[in-house]
């Protein structure tokens, strides 16, 4: 039995360790693209989740196009917020520019709680059954499809940074922002493009975890458990977010069955992606895959 | 920038003493004395509700000092302040009660308590810089939060633990009117030591660290000591205010050590200026009245239309938040400098009137 709930668990910290490899690779995107460290990325996932549930419930759109209409409010969000909050501090000092990010986290926070309340809203049931069974394990439907928009989206990743003009823009600035602006790219607009498109991709995750666990400010959780997952992966790697966020989760659902079998700590897969983060910053800055400046610090 | 200061035309500084001043002028002495002297009548004049925000804007202002040692001189950046600051004011409540240490003996020892255990959390700050240092201390945060959630024999645990009254002989100053008092002597205090640590050696490496730590080091600053030097100071400092915020509410409980008040902290320093000893005591003014600003709007308001609208009065604690967020946002982006830039500007200003240079 417990072999069968300990490997229910792997799978389970797989499929949320996906979702986080999504939160992950939308900071990463934004910190490539524009050096900027949003601590705000947790109330991306929190406006689109409520926008997407607010049309759902209050004029019963179909989910579909509750879900269209939310990317395109997180595409002019992430524009609007890029152009008047981030624009200005452009040049700033690191410590402005995160400062800059939490005051928005904190203000979008408590205008969600104020609109929206401080309660757990549920989603409209969106799939005829709960549970689906694969291969004897049982999943909740939505964490089927959480896989399955994860891995979407990881693809869509790779091929749009791989083969798109504005993927090729996006590495050209992360890469050197002089030398492409000077060949001519809008670095400026690839700047509100990385925003936009990290703002759509987290609403999706928002969204996904509403379905499963209800909308609520707890969600904004997400955006402070990535950042032990863009650190394990290298701040500014795709691909290490992704591996960083299969891992947190992993290490999380693991920390779940030891401490519900041995210890009895009560709340320590909370707390292990933390403990986690300090070792890592103590023995790999860097992380596995990110850029490792030459400097003795 | 540089920095006018209010010595008539020409610098008649002939020494470094005379360079390292506190006041550059005998007005200047003269109105820092006046204005703790006013504070120190506030008692006599000032109601329960006044008092009790100037009590507020002290401990917070002890504590935020510690942080603009840390980022406004040292160039860190620590997300982690009001863990520190809450860990004072369990060991200071853990010391009175545990083992009996009077409670004047207690605030400064729950300060190098704090100190060491911000020392253990900032040995990453050795190695570590500008964004890493920031997630690692958010990581801080978020354990020594736990820690406190657990820890029954240190914290009390989820139920909170009392802390005794401040006295002396058998003084207690356990009312607002007295222990104004004992605020008032802890920041003076600080702020003379803080103001005294910049002119100093140490204070002097520190602030060549922050501004350039290569230069610094070939300058045989030694990085990591100072690094983690100004951690300690910054922890110390956070315990010290955390102490005092024990004994003043007498009783410390979990809650209210969230990631908000760090950011609080950090909004404080913003608003006052990064690197300004002055600028913090502002700063911590503006951060404390900005969320009471919001309550005499909403009182303003009551029963109009807008109220009825928006139904304000409930969700006063969301629009503080949001009064919070904003006014970082706003600060950031339309005066990065600081209030002290500011209150500079404008004494520059009556100084040279009508001429603008």
């Amino acid at each position: 039995m417990t072999s069968h709930l300990l490997l229910q668990l792997v799978l389970n910290g797989l499929i949320v360790g996906a979702l986080y490899g999504v939160v992950a690779m939308s900071f990463v995107l934004i910190y490539k693209a524009s050096q900027v460290v949003n601590f705000a990325q947790g109330e991306f996932l929190l406006i689109g989740a409520w926008i997407c549930w607010w049309l759902l419930t209050t004029y019963q759109l179909p989910f579909w196009v509750g879900m269209l209409v939310t990317f395109a409010f997180m595409l002019v969000f992430g524009i609007a917020l890029q152009v008047v909050v981030l624009r200005p501090l452009i040049g700033e000092p690191i410590i402005s520019v995160i400062m800059v990010t939490i005051g928005l986290s904190i203000f979008f926070q408590a205008l969600c709680k104020w609109l929206f309340g401080v309660f757990a809203q549920p989603f409209p049931p969106i799939f005829s059954a709960q549970q689906v069974s694969v291969l004897g394990f049982e999943f909740q439907s939505a964490y089927v499809m959480s896989l399955g928009i994860s891995l979407a989206m990881m693809a869509a990743f790779a091929w749009f940074f791989r083969y798109s003009r504005h993927g090729l823009a996006m590495r050209a600035t992360a890469f050197d922002q002089q030398v492409a602006q000077s060949l001519g790219i809008p670095v400026r607009n690839v700047f509100a493009m990385a925003w936009a498109i990290s703002a759509v991709v987290s609403s999706v995750a928002g969204v996904v975890v509403g379905i499963v666990n209800g909308v609520s400010s707890a969600l904004s959780l997400y955006g402070i458990k990535v950042f032990p997952a863009v650190i394990l992966g290298g701040l500014d790697s795709v691909v290490g977010a992704v591996i960083g966020g299969l891992v947190i989760g992993l290490l999380e659902n693991l920390a779940q069955y030891v401490d519900g079998q041995y210890l009895h700590w009560g709340n320590l897969y909370e707390i292990v992606p933390f403990y986690v983060l300090v070792v890592i910053l103590m023995i790999k800055p860097y992380g596995l895959f990110g850029t490792r400046d030459i400097e003795r610090v | 920038m540089a920095t006018q200061s209010l010595i008539p035309a020409g610098d008649f500084r002939a020494s470094y003493a005379a360079d390292t001043t506190i006041f550059p002028t005998a007005g200047s002495r003269y109105a820092v004395l006046a204005g703790i002297a006013l504070l120190a009548c506030a008692p006599l004049v000032l109601d329960r509700y006044w008092l009790s925000l100037l009590i507020q804007i002290g401990y917070f202002a002890v504590a935020a000092l510690g942080l603009n040692i840390l980022v406004g001189f040292t160039g860190q950046i620590s997300i982690g302040h009001a863990a520190f600051f809450g860990f004072g004011a369990f060991a200071s409540a853990w010391l009175s009660n545990t083992f009996s240490v009077p409670v004047f003996f207690a605030i400064p020892l729950a300060g190098v308590l704090t100190t060491a255990v911000g020392l253990v959390f900032g040995l990453p700050a050795a190695r570590l810089k500008g964004l890493y240092l920031a997630i690692a201390t958010l990581a801080a945060q978020y354990i020594l939060q736990d820690f406190f959630a657990r820890a029954n024999w240190f914290t009390g645990g989820v139920a909170g633990t009392p802390a005794e009254a401040f006295s002396i002989l058998g003084f207690a100053f356990d009312t607002d009117q007295r222990y104004f008092y004992v605020v008032l002597a802890y920041l003076v205090l600080t702020f003379v030591l803080a103001t005294n640590l910049m002119r100093s050696r140490d204070g002097r490496a520190l602030v060549a660290v922050r501004d350039h730590y290569l230069s610094a080091e070939m300058m045989g600053i030694n990085l990591t000591r100072y690094r983690t030097l100004s951690f300690g100071l910054s922890a110390f400092f956070a315990g010290v205010g955390g102490g005092l915020y024990a004994h003043y509410l007498q009783f410390v409980s979990v809650e209210g050590f969230g990631i908000l008040l760090s950011i609080q902290f950090l909004g404080m320093i913003i608003i006052g200026g990064l690197g300004s000893i002055m600028g913090t005591l502002m700063g911590t003014a503006f951060m404390v009245l900005v969320p009471e600003a919001m309550g005499w709007l909403t009182d303003a308001v009551k029963g109009s239309a807008v109220d009825r609208a928006l139904a304000l009065k409930d969700n006063l604690s969301f629009l503080r938040e949001m009064a919070i967020g904003l006014v970082i946002v706003l600060f950031l982006i339309f005066e990065p400098d600081g209030l002290a830039h500011r209150w500079r500007q404008i004494k520059a200003y009556w100084k040279l009137y009508p001429f603008s240079h």
